[in-house]
């Protein structure tokens, strides 16, 4: 039997009032699921979406046991900020066609930290390609150090990705506390910027 | 993308929402937080199981993605149960992450941040 007590650490506060989101998209491996993870209140949850080419609802009953669907991972954790405000953490795969699956899930988001890994930088172009897209959502790209990386320079990495130059380019080791707030914290003040960028008069 | 994003199974949820895909509040996203109504009528014995998990679930305050975590339901799924258990008058919504956040909600966030490092 549940029941609510504050105890219960699923449960916000009831004080809270506000939901605000922060995508972290990258590819599997990357360390997308270590990085929420070091920061959340509660261990990373853990849900799945099932892709269907078809409109979905509609069911077709023949090959019941054999018909497969694809289902997509989204994994994702929680800080409560403050009384009124609750920030989630979700952490998808880099494609676009994988995370439209959580319809909305980009819309009304604070920013998106985009995860990369040195030693397979090839692996950013697809989500960096999409997000320059989706002009308006603010990015910030945190380069998850390994014990195994090497250490490029910022305007190495910069350029490799040919990163717009507004865009701001953080170090992080996802297991680390620390450096997984800096990436946030950054996200934040550049999403900031962005707005404040937005309503200037040009 | 290797398998460890993405997996193939057997998986019929639509079953569980009498076959309907869409919830019948569309705006009930994965980042809705939902709580149950203080005195609302308990559900009638025709209800599902998983609609008795969820309302159970919700007797603290979670959003829509936490609560299909909880119960290992897709959020698709769940949205179409909350949105009957809101229909009902049983289930409470208290924000959606819709809106981009104002410069005051960043500012907060950043400060909420910045208490943590």
């Amino acid at each position: 039997m549940d029941s609510a007590t504050s105890a219960d650490r699923r449960y916000l506060p009831d004080t809270v009032q506000r939901s605000v989101k922060i995508l972290v998209l990258g590819s599997f491996g990357v360390g997308k699921t270590t990085l929420i993870g070091s920061v959340s209140e509660i261990p990373p949850l853990h849900t799945e979406e099932v892709m269907s080419d078809a409109g979905v609802g509609v069911d077709d009953l023949t090959g019941i046991s054999r018909k497969t669907r694809t289902t997509v991972a989204l994994d994702f954790g929680r800080i409560t900020l403050n009384r009124r405000i609750a920030l989630y953490l979700y952490g998808a795969p880099g494609q676009q066609r994988f995370w439209d699956l959580w319809e909305g899930l980009a819309e009304g988001a604070l920013g998106v930290l985009v995860l990369v890994d040195t030693r397979r930088l090839e692996d950013a172009f697809d989500v960096l390609d999409q997000l320059e897209r989706l002009e308006r959502l603010p990015y910030v790209v945190a380069v998850n150090h390994f014990p195994d990386s090497l250490a490029h320079p910022v305007e190495e990495l910069r350029e490799a990705l040919d990163l717009p130059p507004h865009v701001p380019v953080v170090d992080c080791v996802a297991p680390d506390r620390s450096t997984s707030l800096t990436a946030l914290t950054t996200l934040t003040d550049h999403a900031m910027r962005v707005l404040a960028a937005r309503k200037a008069p040009s | 993308m290797t398998e460890g994003d993405y997996r193939d199974q057997p998986l019929r949820p639509y079953v569980l929402t009498s076959g309907r895909a869409q919830p019948s509040r569309n705006w009930i996203g994965v980042d809705t937080l939902l709580v149950a109504a203080p005195g609302a009528d308990p559900l009638p014995v025709t209800a599902s199981r998983q609609e008795i998990a969820l309302l159970r679930l919700c007797g603290g305050l979670l959003s829509v993605a936490e609560a299909a975590a909880h119960l290992a339901l897709p959020v698709s799924v769940v949205k179409v149960l909350a949105s009957d258990l809101m229909d009902s008058g049983r289930l409470q919504t208290r924000s959606r992450a819709a809106e981009r956040p104002d410069a005051a909600l960043l500012e907060e966030v950043l400060s909420g941040l910045r208490d943590l490092g």
